[in-house]
C-alpha cells in the first residue's frame, strides 16, 4: 500500500522552494506570539488554552492541512506531471495512500509539534493543555490530510476552495454556529483533547465516540474515493 | 510482436467530437500518426495511453484494455507532450524514479540514460534543462523497462535539428528492434523520415492509412498554387501557360501579382526560373500560396 518512491518525490515536491517557508511561517509566528504572551501576561491556563484553541487549532492546523493535503497532489496534476506516477503499474490507491501518509507527516510536524512548543511556552504543560492540544493537532491532521488530498484529487482550485473551508467553516462556523460545529474536524479532535485534559479548559460539542467515528469515517472515506477519482482521472492534451 | 487495436474510437468534450469513429491497427515498427494541430492526434494518443476514457469503443493492448488497467504500463513507454517532470529532481534522479516505480534499480536507469546518451548531464537539475534535453530523459524514463509499445506525443516539437536527429536514429533503432512505435506530429517531413506506415487523421477523422509513399503522392498529386511577382507579369504569364505544367494563371491587379495553378508540381519548379531568365524577366516573389498543412490534408480528405 506504501510506494517509498512515490513517498519521496512527494516529499521533495512539498518541502522544497516556497511551499517549505509557507508551511514554516505560521508555526513560527505562533511560537513568536506565544513567547510575547508569556513575556506579557505569564503563565496563565485560560490564556494558554484560548491561544492554542484559537490560534493554532482553529487556524494553524487547517491551513498547514490545506498546504500539505492538496500541495500533496495538486501541483502534479495541473502542471500534468502526474503522468509519470500513473504511467506505472502502481495501483492508484497505493498512490493516494502514499501521499496521505506524506501530507499527514508533513501536516504533523508542521503543526502539532509547534503546538506542543508553543503549549510549553505559555503555561508549561499545566493542567496538560500542552499536550491536550497537541494530540487534537495530531489527530485533526489525519483528518485535514484526507480531505485536502481529495479535494487535491478533484479540483484545480483545491487552495482556494481548501483555504475557504479552513477559514470560513471551521474557523468561524466551527467556533460560531452550533449546527456547524458537529461538522467541524476542530471539534471532533477538540473532544479528543478533552479527554487528555480533562477539566473545563479544554472542550468540544461532539462527544467523544461520535467525534471518534467521524474522524475516521471521514478520513477513510476521502482517502477511498480520492484513489477512485485517480483511477478515472482524465489527463486532456493542451489541444 | 505487440499490436495495439483501436476500435471504432470516439470521444467527444461536451459538444466538441475530438476524435470521430477511428478504427486503426498499430503493429510493430515505427508509425506516423500526422495530422494538423487541433486534429484529435493528442486525445486520440491520450486515450492509447489509458489517460481517457473513449466516449465510444475500446483501446486494446493484444487484446488487454487500456483503460483503467495499470499493468498494462508494464509493456507501455509514455513520452508526453507537456513539459512538466518534477524540475526539482535532478536527471539521474528522475529516471531512477521512474524505474523504481516499475520494480527495477539504478541500473535499468542508467542504461537507459545511456540509451539517449544524456550521461554527461544526469547529475544536472532537470529545471536547468534544455527542451532537447528534457524529452531525452523523457524518453529514457519511457525506455527503462525495455517496454514493446512506445508512445510519443509531439516529440520532435522545439528540438533543433542535430537533436532531432539524434531522436529519429533512437526511434528507428527501437522499430528495427521489433517494437511498436508510435508518435504523432503534424509536421510532414518529420514523418517522411521516420514513419513506416502512417495514419492520418484530419479534423477528428481518420484520413488515410498506409504506405508513406502511397500517402505523399496523393499529398502532391494536387494542384499546386502560386503568387508570383515579376518585372513583367503579363510576359511571364503568356510564357508559363504556354507549358502543360500550369493549368491556370490570373493576373491579380488588386495584389500586382500572378495566381498560378501547377499540376505538375516538379516539372513546374524547374520550369518557372527557366522561363523567367530566358525571357529577361526578374522574378521577385515566389510563394507557395496554400501549402499550409491544413489544405494539404483537405486534398487528402477529399482523396
Amino acid at each position: 500500500m506504501y510506494d517509498p518512491t512515490v513517498a519521496r518525490l512527494t516529499y521533495r515536491a512539498l518541502l522544497g522552494r516556497r511551499r517549505a517557508l509557507i508551511l514554516g511561517a505560521l508555526p513560527l509566528l505562533l511560537i513568536v506570539i506565544s513567547v510575547i504572551v508569556r513575556a506579557l501576561v505569564g503563565a496563565d491556563d485560560q490564556t494558554a488554552s484560548d491561544l492554542l484553541g484559537g490560534l493554532a487549532l482553529a487556524t494553524m492546523v487547517p491551513i498547514i492541512g490545506v498546504i500539505a493535503g492538496t500541495g500533496a497532489i495538486g501541483p502534479e496534476i495541473d502542471d500534468g506531471s502526474v503522468v509519470y506516477l500513473l504511467s506505472k503499474p502502481v495501483k492508484r490507491p497505493t498512490i493516494i495512500f502514499t501521499k496521505l501518509i506524506v501530507a499527514i507527516a508533513v501536516t504533523m510536524v508542521f503543526s502539532a509539534l509547534p503546538t506542543l512548543i508553543a503549549g510549553l511556552i505559555l503555561n508549561g504543560n499545566g493542567q496538560q493543555i500542552a499536550v491536550a492540544y497537541t494530540v487534537a493537532a495530531l489527530v485533526s491532521s489525519i483528518a485535514y490530510a484526507a480531505l485536502f488530498l481529495l479535494l487535491g484529487t478533484v479540483s484545480r482550485h483545491a487552495v482556494v476552495f481548501g483555504l475557504v473551508y479552513a477559514l470560513v467553516w471551521e474557523a468561524l462556523f466551527g467556533s460560531l454556529v452550533a449546527g456547524a460545529k458537529t461538522l467541524s474536524v476542530q471539534q471532533w479532535s477538540l473532544a479528543v483533547a478533552h479527554k487528555v485534559a480533562g477539566g473545563d479548559l479544554v472542550t468540544s460539542d461532539v462527544s467523544l465516540p461520535t467525534a471518534t467515528v467521524l474522524l475516521v469515517v471521514v478520513t477513510v472515506l476521502a482517502t477511498w474515493y480520492a484513489g477512485q477519482k485517480l483511477r478515472s482521472l482524465t489527463l486532456a492534451g493542451e489541444e | 510482436m505487440t499490436t495495439l487495436q483501436i476500435d471504432h474510437v470516439s470521444r467527444w468534450f461536451g459538444n466538441v467530437v475530438a476524435v470521430n469513429d477511428i478504427t486503426m491497427t498499430i503493429g510493430p515498427g515505427v508509425t506516423g500518426l500526422l495530422g494538423p494541430n487541433g486534429a484529435g492526434k493528442s486525445t486520440l494518443i491520450n486515450m492509447m495511453g489509458g489517460f481517457l476514457a473513449p466516449s465510444t469503443g475500446t483501446v486494446t493492448l493484444d487484446g488487454q484494455q487500456v483503460w483503467r488497467n495499470e499493468e498494462i504500463y508494464k509493456h507501455i513507454g509514455i513520452v508526453p507532450e507537456r513539459e512538466a517532470m518534477y524540475d526539482f529532481l535532478t536527471g539521474r534522479e528522475f529516471v531512477v524514479a521512474n524505474a523504481e516505480l516499475h520494480g527495477l534499480g539504478a541500473k535499468a536507469a542508467q542504461k537507459a540514460l545511456a540509451t539517449v546518451e544524456m550521461e554527461y548531464a544526469q547529475d544536472r537539475k532537470i529545471s536547468t534543462y534544455s527542451k532537447g534535453m528534457r524529452q531525452r530523459v523523457k524518453m529514457a524514463s519511457a525506455l527503462v523497462h525495455d517496454p514493446s509499445l512506445l508512445l510519443l506525443d509531439e516529440p520532435f516539437n522545439g528540438m533543433d535539428p542535430r537533436q532531432r536527429m539524434q531522436l529519429m536514429d533512437l526511434l528507428r533503432r527501437m522499430g528495427d528492434e521489433g517494437r511498436t512505435v508510435l508518435f504523432s506530429s503534424h509536421i510532414l517531413e518529420e514523418v517522411e523520415q521516420l514513419a513506416w506506415h502512417i495514419e492520418v487523421v484530419v479534423a477528428g477523422r481518420h484520413a488515410a492509412s498506409g504506405d508513406f509513399r502511397r500517402i505523399r503522392r496523393l499529398m502532391t498529386d494536387r494542384p499546386h498554387r502560386y503568387l508570383v511577382r515579376s518585372s513583367d507579369d503579363r510576359a511571364l504569364a503568356a510564357a508559363l501557360i504556354a507549358d502543360p505544367s500550369t493549368s491556370g494563371i490570373e493576373v491579380d491587379l488588386a495584389e500586382g501579382a500572378l495566381r498560378v495553378q501547377a499540376v505538375d508540381f516538379g516539372r513546374f519548379t524547374t520550369l518557372l526560373p527557366k522561363v523567367a531568365r530566358d525571357h529577361g524577366i526578374r522574378l521577385l516573389t515566389v510563394s507557395p500560396s496554400d501549402e499550409s498543412l491544413e489544405s494539404v490534408f483537405s486534398y487528402l480528405v477529399a482523396a
